[in-house]
């Protein structure tokens, strides 16, 4: 049976993808037999470049991809290179690991809540020391050169980017390297830069690239801090796809192979990069300065760290306290009273959303454990590791951009009548989710010490006893985690859900994207805070069960 | 079940056995293991000992190749699955479940045979008691010494009812007073049960104890291209 786990897992990843991409292509060639386009010609695409500020657009969502992808390497390279292997980093490493499981609307909102005019960040140092007693008139979210959109994107890019750094440092001799460097006079941030960081890049390279992928083509994060006058590429796209009049499809699926050539050309340009980078730090490294005085350089990238995080953690702090709040004016730091009548009021609203969102959820989860485990388990029977082209494979969702396939699918999914069901939203959910809980669980499950098996197994246990008596508690806390993180993922899907859901399915995720960052801040505390609490939920029970179940077990039972 | 003292009982044979990775090969024994009697492997690390291991056992990594057959007191082995062998491993770490208690690892040992839920707890006490761990059934195993963990082990091994045993340098993580003490322990175990032995360690002290054959294995050819 187990043969079948890993062709299964390449159709699950790879069928959506392909049908998407051609559902997305032919239609921008005027072909889509449901709306009475059964010619090919390049209407679609005359009308989409005549749309005002389509340039604009699309330059900025190449500029926004790869600035936030730049940004978020640049302070987690600077944070690991200065401060790996003492405690400051675990202190760090522990503050911003939990905001991964942030979804990015929660976190796009309580950033907005911090910085808006209006927001926390001005209250606490007004009027005392701005002068203000009413909020400045200045345009800080929805800034037209997208600079807030960036710093959201950047925010939760660096708890990913940081979190594969830390799953790849085992696999390079860093601190060694650390050690060797710095005996060789090099100062401690540089001496990690030279001789540790270049085999960690070679290891986190697909993560970058799907953080460009990302950042690029993003939609929700955009709809709540971007620019509005044009918004951005892949917001547009959205507007058109879900425009009444249902010819406009024709040009946003062209519109949607403009967006896969940004991204394309964003990966592109940043390849490019990386071959000026590396003859550049080859330069430097052989002039053979040392960069002793890095005290400075050290101090600002642990500083920059722990300022995101701390940034995100107020945003959602604040985002709770709206939710409670009674009248909060400016410049207030804190509102005059607390009252549960927001959720009483939205209480009714919440529950249908509520239940969609872990429904989904949990069955997308299930799902991508099951054949996750399967995967992993036929690997280990054969001793083969898929390698890098499996790994290649299994980012391949991430890599495209969503919009890129998501169109076409739908698209597919009403001509076969499938679309807005729980089927093809559960199985749209997995084709994200399987990525990150494979990603989660290979490195601890191919860690296991196979002679625990070897031992259950010459003791007599039948294979299947030797996986659920042994391996599985034994890697228990490792397989919830990874469910854990593939909730969090599920919760936090917005474009996948809007689309294929076809509007018939409210997620909590859609609900408070849809309230936009104008919205009633009481109600979008409300939604984002229950956004945010999911994902705690999760990982807060990986953490509980195995710790109850194992409480008598010193070297497993993990608090 | 089959009684390990039974006159049937004729050993472990080695016939033709040699191991390759690609086309080098690491390992070829040609040996008879009379029940009781005990076969050290010595060699470096590296030189593939451990391999040997995995192929009498069932677990060969499948990079590597095998030839030749094994036999246990007169049936052949050589493509049984590891779970019909009855091979007791022993390995140089303990290797304890570390979600069951010391009884619940013994527990998972005794043969589907023994059966009851009180019969296979009363058989994993008797061999707790046996290795003079009386009283430890309920203990995690993360709390014990080391020489316990150890003894442990060596009791899961023997209430599985092995047909023989293959040890992996189990005494060389022990401090060296209990190494001496668990070591007299397992062989003298292993002898009265008239259990074929093959143990594989770069001890020379290990071979010595055992009193039995001894084949030493040449150091893995240098070729510099190793992982």
């Amino acid at each position: 049976m187990l043969r079948f786990a890993p062709p299964l897992a390449l159709f699950v990843l790879a069928a959506p993808l392909a049908c998407g991409l051609m559902g997305t292509v032919l239609p921008a060639f005027g072909f889509l037999p449901a709306l009475g386009g059964y010619q090919l010609s390049t209407r679609p695409f005359a009308d989409l470049f005549g749309q005002p500020g389509l340039w604009r657009s699309a330059l900025q969502a190449l500029m926004i991809g790869l600035l936030t992808t730049a940004i978020s390497l640049a302070m987690v390279a600077g944070f690991v290179c200065a401060w790996y292997g003492t405690r400051a980093f675990r202190l760090i490493q522990h503050l911003v690991s939990p905001l991964l499981a942030v979804p990015h609307a929660a976190a796009a909102f309580g950033f907005a809540f911090m910085i808006a005019p209006s927001g926390y960040l001005a209250r606490l140092f007004s009027p005392w020391a701005t002068g203000w007693e009413r909020p400045p008139d200045l345009l800080v979210v929805n800034d037209p050169a997208g600079f807030a959109l960036i710093a959201g994107l950047v925010i939760k890019e660096v708890p990913f980017l940081l979190l594969v750094t830390l799953a790849a440092l085992p696999q390079v001799p860093a601190l060694r390297s650390l050690r060797l460097s710095q005996s060789l006079g090099y100062g401690r941030m540089m001496g990690f830069m030279f001789t540790a960081w270049p085999p960690l890049y070679r290891q986190i390279r697909l993560a970058v690239f799907a953080v460009i992928a990302y950042a690029s083509a993003n939609v929700d994060v955009a709809f709540i801090l971007g620019p509005t006058t044009p918004q951005t590429l892949p917001v547009r796209l959205v507007g058109w796809m879900n425009d009444p009049e249902l010819s406009m499809r024709f040009m946003a699926c062209a519109g949607a192979c403009l967006q896969i050539a940004v991204t394309a050309v964003a990966l592109l340009i940043w390849v490019a990069l990386e071959r000026i980078a590396g003859p550049v730090a080859e330069g430097i490294c052989e002039t053979g300065r040392r960069f002793r005085r890095d005290g400075f350089a050290r101090l600002a990238a642990g500083g920059m760290m722990a300022a995101s995080a701390l940034l995100v953690f107020g945003g959602l702090g604040v985002l709770a306290l709206w939710s409670v709040s009674g009248l909060w004016q400016f410049p207030s730091a804190l509102p005059d009273a607390l009252t549960w009548r927001t959720w009483q009021r939205t209480g009714p609203a919440l529950s249908g959303p509520l239940a969609t969102t872990i429904i989904i959820a949990l069955a997308a989860t299930a799902i991508s454990v099951a054949i996750a485990l399967a995967c992993l388990q036929r690997e280990n029977e054969t001793g083969r590791t898929g390698g890098n082209r499996a790994l290649a494979l299994v980012y391949l969702p991430l890599l495209v951009p969503q919009i890129g396939f998501l169109f076409g699918l739908q698209l597919l999914l009403i001509a076969g009548d499938a679309d807005a069901s729980w089927a093809a939203l559960i199985l749209v959910h997995v084709v994200f989710v399987l990525p990150y809980v494979f990603l989660s669980l290979s490195a601890p499950w191919r860690a296991y010490d196979g002679r625990y098996e070897a031992v259950a197994a010459a003791l007599g246990a039948p294979a299947g006893r030797v996986f659920w008596r042994v391996r599985m508690p034994m890697l228990l806390r490792a397989v919830l985690v990874a469910a854990a993180v593939g909730f969090a993922v599920s919760v936090g899907q917005y474009l996948p859900t809007l689309l294929v859901g076809a509007g018939r399915f409210p997620t909590i995720t859609t609900e408070a994207v849809a309230l936009g960052s104008g919205g009633d801040r009481r109600v979008i505390g409300v939604y984002a805070f229950l956004q945010m609490l999911l994902p705690f939920v999760g990982f807060a029970l990986a953490t509980l069960v195995p710790a109850l179940l194992f409480r008598n077990r010193r070297a497993i039972r993990g608090l | 079940m089959t009684d390990p003292s039974a006159t049937h009982a004729t050993g472990l044979r080695l016939e033709n056995v040699a191991i390759a990775l690609g086309s080098r090969t690491l390992v070829s024994v040609d040996h008879d293991i009379a029940p009781g009697d005990v076969l050290t492997v010595m060699g470096p690390s590296g030189s593939g000992k451990s391999t040997l291991l995995a192929f009498i056992g069932g677990f060969l990594d499948p990079v590597f190749s095998a030839r030749g057959r094994v036999h246990c007191n007169g049936t052949d082995i050589t493509g049984a699955p590891p779970q019909t062998r009855r091979a007791g491993l022993l390995f140089q770490d303990p290797l304890l479940f570390p979600h069951m208690s010391v009884g619940g690892n013994l527990v998972f040992a005794v043969p589907p045979s023994v059966a009851g839920r009180t019969a296979r707890r009363q058989r994993a006490g008797d061999a707790l008691g046996d290795v003079g761990l009386d009283g430890f059934f309920d203990r995690d195993p993360d709390t014990l010494s080391g020489g316990q963990k150890a003894r442990v082990a060596l009791a899961r091994v023997l209430v599985s009812d092995p047909a023989f045993m293959l040890l992996d340098e189990p005494f060389s993580k022990l401090d060296a007073g209990l190494r001496d003490q668990i070591r007299r322990l397992v062989f003298e175990r292993a002898k009265a049960r008239r259990l074929p032995v093959l143990l594989v360690t770069h001890d020379a002290a290990d071979a010595e104890a055992a009193h039995g054959a001894l084949i030493e294995l040449a150091p893995a050819a240098s070729d510099g291209a190793g992982p």
